[in-house]
């Protein structure tokens, strides 16, 4: 599963990264989202889920579901 | 935003530091507060765009040169602004030797997602402190870090830091002090180099945090907690368009008294000229070219000065990165980048920090089709033009709760904006094809904003226009007052040099309605925009009576339709060298700035014939 798909509040673990791009996974290295992490969706835009907002270990980012479906997560069972 | 020109310092005493880190980890808080620099503090990210120099004494007397760098995450620069920050550090910038130190700054809150930069910064081959900023409010968060252990950790010096209080700043200057002296002898310690792989960093990041750090899992922060409103996809949207419309309406509602008491100052000033100075060419001068040229824009400093104080709130608040975050969904459809909000909001104020802010959207077509619109958005300079026309022409009455000339002002404003939502469009499907954009931004915490950092800014914007008037608009107005009172027997305007100059424009500008003296006043108009307003201010006191404002001597010379017509062509207002030159620098020659000129005069004449025709067909 992608970042993109995680339901809202819905906490999942990063597993990696998956895209021909590699500048793009750098750009969400760089912001802070690395293997093992865990990520949260809060909030969404007004059309298409997009853009999203992530909580990442205390951290709230911004990203658009382009960047969001390059993180591929696990989602832990509550 | 003017650069600060601090000279090249050769003396080998003082020792080279710049601030490296995220954006928004109060970088350029700490550099105004140590070097009561004037470098503008706004907490969304890219509002650094170029670096900033100052000079300051640590407590021991070493003197230290400190460079505040544009916000970066990584070391590949991106973007225009991130690779000015990677250039510095490298010793690539231009004129620029490479500091001798780093301080890297980092929010103490986000340790976690951002460890790997100071192990990435460590492979400068500069000595690297890591300064810990806003401890007190990652001890609020349950965020307990062992600095001790970190250092050792991570094998370079760390220092906790509040950087917005003196008593915070402590701790940072005595390390500086000591730290300077080791750094200027090189003995101080060259960290040893990390991976290149980030994903090792990472790695290595998070086993340090894993043993440095501990988080008390808290329930939902103050931010959080907001967030839920402010970022809700309807009701946040809502609450943006509210604070834009709140605003418009204090521009109007506020400002009542500030601009009364400049309008009494201006009088006495014109009644002591008329006192001291006899009759003749010289007062004329005086009254009629430098009072009225330049006290007709100057009466605005007070709504500017209220439109400033809620744009600089909503950028120390935390609230204008949530405003981006909002508004991407809808920039996505017309295939902008939620960062352009950045840039076309601060082209509010005007548009060439506009355009220069540009420079933190990566994609080159995106900046390209940003800096094309950004003359859309309603500058500073426009709101003289704004609030003279509205003030003489639209009835302040209520209509329900809000002021009718406020509202005029929100619907031109807004339209500016639909406008340039549609040209950005158009240019994304024909100019700027193929040209992906993306969002990835870092949403500050909510804080208040530190009150003399605020003042500042706000004092700044302030100067800003006073010098303006100072340097642009009192030399035209006396160029205007020459032209227009010259030659000496003129009758009229039209028989005077400036009427022979407008004459050759009028028949251009008169099916939309503009007459001669609108005219002669675009044309020093294109030095900046509120220059329209003081030239109209001496053409009309020549030949006006002394005492009559300008608003109610156009209520007599201008009709209605006239009057909108004016305000639908100040929308676009293609006129503005600065902005055109501005362009040419960033665009690297002169195809887009005629280009722009060329799409904005083209919509300002429509639009300013439409409106002229309209509202004649409905009788105003």
């Amino acid at each position: 599963m992608t970042l993109r798909d995680l339901p809202k509040h819905r906490p999942a673990k990063i597993m990696g990264f998956h895209t021909d791009d590699p500048d793009k996974e750098t750009r969400l290295r760089e912001i802070g989202f690395a293997e093992g992490d865990l990520v949260e969706t809060l909030h969404f835009g007004l059309f298409g889920r997009n853009p999203m907002s992530v909580r990442l270990n205390g951290a709230l980012i911004a990203l658009r579901s382009a960047e969001a479906q390059v993180v591929l997560v696990d989602p832990i069972n509550a | 935003m003017p650069k600060v020109d601090v000279e090249n310092f050769v003396d080998n005493k003082t020792v080279r530091l710049a601030l490296l880190g995220a954006p928004n980890c109060g970088k350029t808080s700490l550099f105004n507060a140590l070097t009561g620099g004037r470098a503008k503090v706004a907490n969304y990210p890219g509002v650094t765009v170029e670096y900033r120099k100052g000079m300051f004494a640590l407590p021991n007397g070493q003197d230290v040169e400190l460079l505040d760098l544009p916000g970066v995450y990584g070391d590949c620069g991106h973007s225009m602004d991130e690779r000015v920050a990677i250039d510095a550090v490298r010793g690539n910038l231009e004129g620029e030797r490479q500091p001798d130190g780093l301080v890297f700054m980092m929010d103490a809150s986000h340790i976690t997602t951002h460890l790997h930069n100071v192990l990435q910064a460590k492979n400068y081959g500069l000595p690297v402190v890591l300064v810990l900023n806003m401890m007190d409010m990652a001890a609020r968060d349950g965020i307990d870090i062992d600095i001790g252990q970190l250092s050792e950790m991570l094998g370079i010096p760390v220092i906790s830091c509040v950087a917005v209080r003196a008593s915070g700043r402590a701790h940072l200057l005595d390390f500086l002090s000591e730290w300077t002296g080791d750094v200027l002898h090189g003995s101080a310690a060259k960290p040893d180099p990390e991976a290149d792989r980030l994903q090792e960093l990472q790695a290595k990041a998070r086993q340090i945090t894993g043993g440095a750090v501990s988080r008390i899992q808290q329930a939902e922060t103050f931010t959080q907690r907001i967030d839920r409103f402010v970022l809700h996809p309807v009701l946040g949207l809502i609450l943006l368009l509210g604070i834009l419309f709140v605003m418009f309406q204090a521009v109007y509602s506020w400002a009542g008294p500030g601009i009364t008491a400049v309008e009494i100052i201006i009088g006495w000033v014109q009644s002591a000229i008329n006192v001291v100075i006899p009759e003749g060419w010289l007062r004329s001068l005086l009254s009629d070219g430098i009072i009225a040229g330049v006290g007709s824009v100057i009466v605005f400093l007070p709504q500017i000065v209220i439109l400033f104080a809620f744009i600089l709130l909503l950028e120390a608040s935390g609230y204008m990165a949530r405003a981006a975050f909002l508004v991407d969904t809808l920039m996505a459809r017309i295939g902008l980048n939620g960062r352009a909000f950045i840039p076309l909001l601060s082209s509010f104020a005007c548009a060439i920090p506009g355009i220069m802010a540009a420079r933190t959207i990566e994609h080159e077509k995106d900046r390209l089709t940003t800096i094309l619109i950004a003359p859309l958005m309603t500058c500073s300079a426009r709101w003289p033009v704004y609030f003279l026309i509205i003030g003489a022409f639209i009835p302040a009455q209520k209509v329900g709760a809000f002021s009718l000339q406020g509202l005029v002002a929100f619907g031109l404003v807004i339209a500016g904006i639909v406008f340039a939502m549609i040209m950005a469009f158009l240019f994304k499907k024909t100019l700027m094809k193929g040209a992906k954009s993306t969002l990835l931004i870092e949403l500050p915490s909510y804080k208040a904003p530190v009150f003399k950092d605020y003042l500042r800014g706000l004092w700044d914007r302030a100067m800003i226009f006073i010098n303006r008037a100072g340097r642009i608009i009192l030399p035209t107005s006396i160029l205007i007052w020459f032209l227009a009172s010259y030659p000496a027997k003129s009758d009229t305007i039209r028989e005077t040099f400036a009427g022979k100059i407008g004459s050759v424009l009028e028949p251009i500008l008169k099916p939309i309605g503009f007459n001669l003296e609108i005219a002669i006043s675009l044309i020093p108009g294109m030095a900046a925009r509120e220059v329209v307003v003081g030239a109209l201010g001496t053409i009309y006191a020549l030949g006006a009576d002394a005492d009559e404002k300008l608003s109610q001597t156009l209520q007599n010379a201008w009709s209605l339709p006239t009057a909108l017509a004016f305000l639908a062509w100040f929308v676009f207002a293609p006129q503005c060298l600065s902005t055109l030159a501005i362009m040419k620098k960033e665009t690297n020659g002169w195809k887009w700035p005629l280009f722009a000129f060329a799409y904005l005069f083209a919509l300002a004449y429509a639009a300013a014939g439409i409106t002229y025709h309209t509202a004649i067909a409905f009788g105003l």
